[in-house]
């Protein structure tokens, strides 16, 4: 299955894959709209000091600990994706408390968000990999 | 064609029929299930009472779960014994039930201590089921005085979930502080005083003597008067049917990393069981959700003839209470390290070079990152902690770590 995955020596940090993700989970059909002015709560994030950064987001494990601990049933695995039913969470962050890459993260409601690899959004692939401008940031099978 | 039996019907019970269905589609499996609910999330009744859910979202899964999964669920039926010899499970209604090998998920039942005079308290509850939380729904209301005895996960969480419902509520505790079993003194204060400031009272290293004419007098000679009253003391294990046949039992269920007890065919999973701990190295009772559905998987996945192991059992909470949220893990042994900022208070337990355990209250972003360095024992030798203490980051592993973790399927 073709997962997002960072190549680090290649990242610069520079945050754009943040800013086309929260862009492309919107809604909203321009970015300017969506995002100037207002805090985001993408579902990528970069990690990393002035020496080294790389770009973390959900791996779609195999055995997905997340799903397994979920105390309201809200992460499930369908077709190899990893996803939550946002209606059925309760923001408790026991994912967060399990998940040992740090991929989840609430949205602005405290509900639990994550990536999803864009497949039901407006971008359709996945928008961190789109736009980075390095191609530090694949979408591929390995 | 093999013949399952699921005693129970919550996660673990999930978790095994999940686990059974991995190798065997065909084989018959039947639940029993005392409660008249198909699985639902059962440490989510608090957010019920809350508004912030509902029974529909709280189901655990799908409307056609049993279905798709092939299962009969036997609903307000009680397994009474299991006759291991003529291989049988036999339930309240006289019904016999051939198995090739049972799942025991019976869970915890609330432990209720004799007090003096608690048979004439009528509005008394416990809150440990969907019903008990429909039976607070329907007796409480904005002129409600509740009285909580017990200051532990169950108590605190009915206390939050109830509080827009009621005009008052106390908790009371023979312990010291809250929370007693999953945080330290400093910790617990920070909970305790944020759960004031949204209004519960509380009755610390204080217990009820007995009660009276709808109060509580207490062992301090406090009375307090209610109109509710919920139990919130503790649970035990429910052990008996395992324990009846000679089966291996101490606080809980005696069970290996494959999920057997001592008797032939005979698996367990979830709160009536105890397994080992990682971080404590101890047998424990860890009546957490997470472990429950792992327990089950691991259970079906060996009770149908595959083998799977679940030997990284730690206890484990993310838990919070009016938007101020406690984490916590592992065990808290060895020596403490803190990092406090305005914004949150954290701690760490470290011991032979390994973490075993923290305290989280306030800033928690990515802290499953900790959470799997106790769990995995990682050596602190291949960890940057100084970094690691103050954020929870992957910038903390070598690059080499950090590939096998980020750079391929996991």
């Amino acid at each position: 299955m073709k997962r997002v995955y960072v190549n680090e020596e290649w990242c610069l940090g520079c945050h754009l894959c943040e800013y086309n993700c929260a862009f492309a989970n919107s809604g909203i059909a321009d970015m300017a709209t969506a995002l100037k002015g207002k805090p985001i709560y993408p579902r990528i994030h970069i990690e990393g000091d002035d020496k080294i950064s790389y770009a973390v987001s959900c791996r779609h494990c195999s055995d997905p600990i997340c799903v397994k601990s979920c105390i309201a049933g809200a992460i499930y695995k369908e077709d190899g994706v990893v996803r939550i039913d946002k209606n059925k969470c309760v923001g408790c962050l026991t994912c967060v408390l399990v998940c040992p890459y740090g991929s989840l993260a609430p949205d602005e409601d405290g509900v639990m968000q994550k990536c999803e690899l864009c497949m039901r959004n407006s971008c359709g692939e996945p928008a961190c990999v789109k736009g980075c401008p390095n191609r530090a940031i694949v979408y591929e099978e390995r | 064609m093999k013949e399952y039996v699921i005693i129970g019907n919550g996660v673990a019970a999930a978790g095994a029929i999940e686990g059974i269905r991995k190798s065997d589609s065909t084989g018959k499996i039947t639940v029993v299930s005392e409660e008249n609910h198909p699985v639902y999330c059962r440490p989510l009744i608090s957010y019920y009472l809350e508004n912030k859910t509902d029974t529909e979202r709280m189901n655990y899964r799908g409307a056609d779960f049993y279905e798709n999964m092939g299962c009969e669920v036997l609903y307000g039926k009680k397994a009474v014994n299991i006759d291991a010899r003529a291989k049988k499970v036999v339930l309240d209604d006289g019904a016999e039930l051939p198995y090739s090998s049972i799942c025991v998920a019976t869970g915890s039942s609330p432990f209720i201590p004799p007090f003096e005079g608690l048979e004439k308290v009528r509005n008394k509850f416990c809150f440990m089921t969907l019903d008990d939380a429909f039976a607070i729904e329907k007796a409480v209301n904005e002129d409600s005085r509740v009285l909580i005895v017990g200051a532990g996960l169950i108590g605190l969480k009915c206390a939050e979930g109830i509080k827009g419902r009621v005009k008052s509520i106390t908790v009371c505790d023979i312990a010291d502080r809250v929370l007693s079993s999953i945080l330290d003194a400093d910790c617990a204060f920070v909970i305790q005083k944020h759960m004031e400031e949204n209004g519960i009272r509380f009755l610390l290293g204080d217990s009820v003597a007995c009660f009276e004419d709808g109060s509580a007098v207490m062992k301090s000679g406090k009375r307090v008067s209610f109109d509710a009253l919920v139990l919130a003391v503790g649970v035990r294990a429910n052990t008996a049917l395992v324990k009846d046949i000679g089966g291996e039992v101490n606080r809980g269920i005696v069970v290996n990393e494959r999920m057997e007890t001592s008797v032939k065919d005979i698996f367990a999973a979830g709160d009536c069981t105890e397994g080992y701990d990682v971080s404590s190295g101890e047998k424990r009772v860890l009546a957490i959700l997470p472990n429950a559905y792992m327990q089950g998987h691991t259970a079906g996945v060996n009770m149908s003839g595959g083998d799977e192991v679940f030997d990284k059992a730690i206890p484990m909470n993310s838990i919070g209470f009016f938007g101020m949220h406690a984490m916590t893990a592992g065990t808290y042994d060895g020596e403490m390290l803190e990092e406090k900022t305005e914004k949150s208070l954290k701690r760490f337990f470290t011991k032979d070079g390994v973490l075993k355990g923290f305290i989280i209250i306030g800033e928690n972003e990515r802290a499953g990152i900790y959470t799997s360095l106790i769990r995995e024992r990682t050596s602190l030798d291949t960890v940057d902690f100084d970094l690691m203490r103050k954020t929870a980051t992957s910038a903390a592993f070598s690059p080499e770590i950090r590939r096998k973790k980020f750079g391929g399927e996991v």
